[in-house]
């Protein structure tokens, strides 16, 4: 590792930035989004677990029907990132965010925002799968009934669309009945997935969907990912380049809580513009 | 680096030497428990018979069962559970989900633990001085309320300790979809942890239905047969402790065949508790 690009991402002094002529973000190349497509907007976030700060100034727009990925080594600060755009990280003391997430022009992170609306409105699908203990039927039945009093033919019908839009109709229409529990891994993810556009959100957030799965099961759920994008506004997380340049329109780049690139993931792949989103993605470091 | 015949040679008995330890002691442990077992049957089997489900307990010389002990044992336990129950799901749910590292968490916490070795006696005579002497009467109510104070801190600890064990993502998958956490909590964490819960609740089970201590101070005995929670009630610990005491072989049997009622009761009811609330299977 003689290349000098990594050290100079670890914030320096003042002394050293001065130096190098350059504060701390200033070469970071992100693209603007036309605003009638923005769906999410961050705007200026900073995120604190207590003292350490994870995401530094990140400005980023979310366009509307299309899929965002976000990527860099662990520890980047993409996770916690997509964290903040359904405040999740407000289940936990001394996490807190400070500058504008705007979702459909309203700050998620202002005063008096229902998170239980929110959260209705943007889905959250996670790294392992998690199955409710109870029935497939009632595992996917489980969010509608926060928010909605289905008789039971319609949400028969509910289950049912929400199973085929995550492509697993086919494997369990004969075992509605039975727990979640006993499906297989990629199963149970795409249970999850099922599980979180019965609700009808507006926007899916996917932390390393596929990470916990084997090879065929990830395929399975990228080809249900690729489905998906027509109708909602997908973000995803992953360490998997090859699957941030299958399925995403566009790409951010991460590292040490900065966005550093982000651009159409075309681009990102081809000619990315920074040095470090290109020595990460061409494997030099991460 | 080349292996060392010696050093796995020395290994492997190290091995041994342990795996036999272990062996030695658990066979130690089970032969107690299997030679207790045995007498309890061999005792016990001989006095079974009809008049133990249809008498109540008889003076010396006569004939008689144990009817009004078991009644009033059952009636005793189910009373102690419902409540235990009920403070010791909901006191481990607070600890487990609620109270964090707070500083009144961790007292309640040790608290908790302390009563959970506090012996039985003490909390027989803590419910004389609050719920008899008050009364001036010995009741099966008091009884139950000792059994309960017995209960609840095993089932507090074990609520708390298998919720805690349920993955964060299984509660941040459910909050994720805009599930109120009481909510949470209700129907997808205990859901989860019902089988420890169930586990919980069956060690609470089986260590207050032999407690003799606690009913000698609270709902002491009765000869009669009697539904009334107000009086004094018949209990099979303390029926055993009792006959057991006396020169008499008949109530000496009868001693015998309720401690193996108790044994049988507490096997069954572990049984259909872990039938009902076994996991499912991946099919």
């Amino acid at each position: 590792m003689t290349d000098p690009a990594p050290e100079s991402l670890t914030p320096g002094t003042a002394e050293e930035v001065g130096a190098r002529a350059i504060a701390p973000g200033t070469d970071n190349s992100i693209i603007e989004i036309a605003p009638e497509r923005i769906k999410i907007d961050v705007q200026n976030l900073d995120f604190f677990y207590g003292k350490s700060q994870a995401l530094k100034g990140v400005s980023m727009s979310v366009a509307r029907s299309a899929v965002t990925a976000l990527i860099g080594p662990s520890g980047c600060g993409k996770s916690t990132l997509l964290r903040t755009l359904n405040r999740m990280y407000g289940l936990y003391p001394g996490h807190r965010a400070t500058g504008k997430i705007l979702f459909d022009d309203e700050d998620i992170l202002g005063p008096g925002v229902d998170l239980s609306l929110l959260r209705a409105r943007i889905g959250m699908v996670f790294q392992k799968p998690t199955p409710f203990p109870m029935s497939i039927h009632d595992n996917v039945a489980f969010g509608v009934r926060l928010y909605e009093s289905l008789s039971r033919a319609e949400m028969n019908d509910r289950v049912e669309e929400s199973l085929r839009r995550a492509a697993l109709w086919d494997e369990v229409k004969d075992k509605l009945t039975t727990s979640g529990l006993g499906l297989s891994g990629g199963q149970q993810q795409r249970l999850c997935v099922a599980r979180c556009i019965a609700v009808r959100p507006e926007v899916l957030l996917l932390d390393e969907p596929t990470s916990a799965l084997d090879p065929i099961s990830s395929a399975r759920l990228e080809e249900t990912i690729t489905r998906l994008k027509s109708d909602y506004t997908i973000v995803i997380v992953t360490h998997n380049l090859g699957q941030a340049a299958r399925l995403s329109d566009y790409t951010g780049f991460m590292y040490l809580g900065e966005l550093v690139e982000f651009d159409e993931t075309a681009n990102m792949f081809t000619k990315p513009v920074t040095k470090r989103a290109s020595d990460y993605i061409t494997g030099r470091f991460g | 680096m080349a292996l060392s015949a010696a050093r796995i040679g020395r290994r492997r008995a190290q091995n041994a030497l342990f795996v036999g330890f272990c062996f030695l002691v658990t066979t130690l442990a089970l032969t107690a428990l299997a030679l207790i077992l045995y007498s309890l049957l061999i005792q016990g089997v001989g006095g079974l018979n009809l008049r133990l489900f249809t008498m109540s307990t008889p003076a010396a010389g006569t004939p008689g069962g144990l009817i009004n002990a078991i009644v009033g044992s059952i009636m005793m336990c189910t009373l102690a559970m419902a409540m235990a129950l009920a403070v010791g799901v909901m006191a481990g749910t607070w600890l487990a989900e609620y109270a964090g590292e707070s500083r009144y968490g961790s007292v309640v916490r040790f608290l908790n633990d302390v009563l959970l070795s506090a012996p039985s006696i003490l909390v027989g005579l803590f419910v004389y001085e609050i719920l008899v002497a008050p009364f001036k009467g010995f009741s099966g109510f008091a009884g139950a309320v000792a059994l309960a104070l017995l209960a609840v801190p095993v089932i507090t600890r074990t609520t708390e300790d298998v919720l805690k064990l349920q993955p964060t993502s299984l509660r941040e998958s459910a909050i994720a979809l805009g599930t109120p956490f009481w909510h949470v909590v209700r129907t997808v964490l205990w859901r989860a942890a019902s089988s420890g819960i169930i586990t919980g609740a069956l060690l609470a089970f089986a260590r207050i239905s032999g407690e003799t201590a606690p009913l000698l101070f609270t709902a002491l005995n009765n000869q009669f047969f009697s539904w009334n929670m107000a009086k004094p009630m018949a209990n099979l610990p303390v029926v055993i402790f009792q006959f057991a005491l006396t020169p008499y072989s008949d109530l000496n049997q009868l001693a015998w065949a309720g401690a193996l009622i108790i044994a049988a009761s507490v096997l069954a009811v572990t049984i259909i508790a872990r039938f009902v609330s076994r996991d499912p299977k991946p099919s």
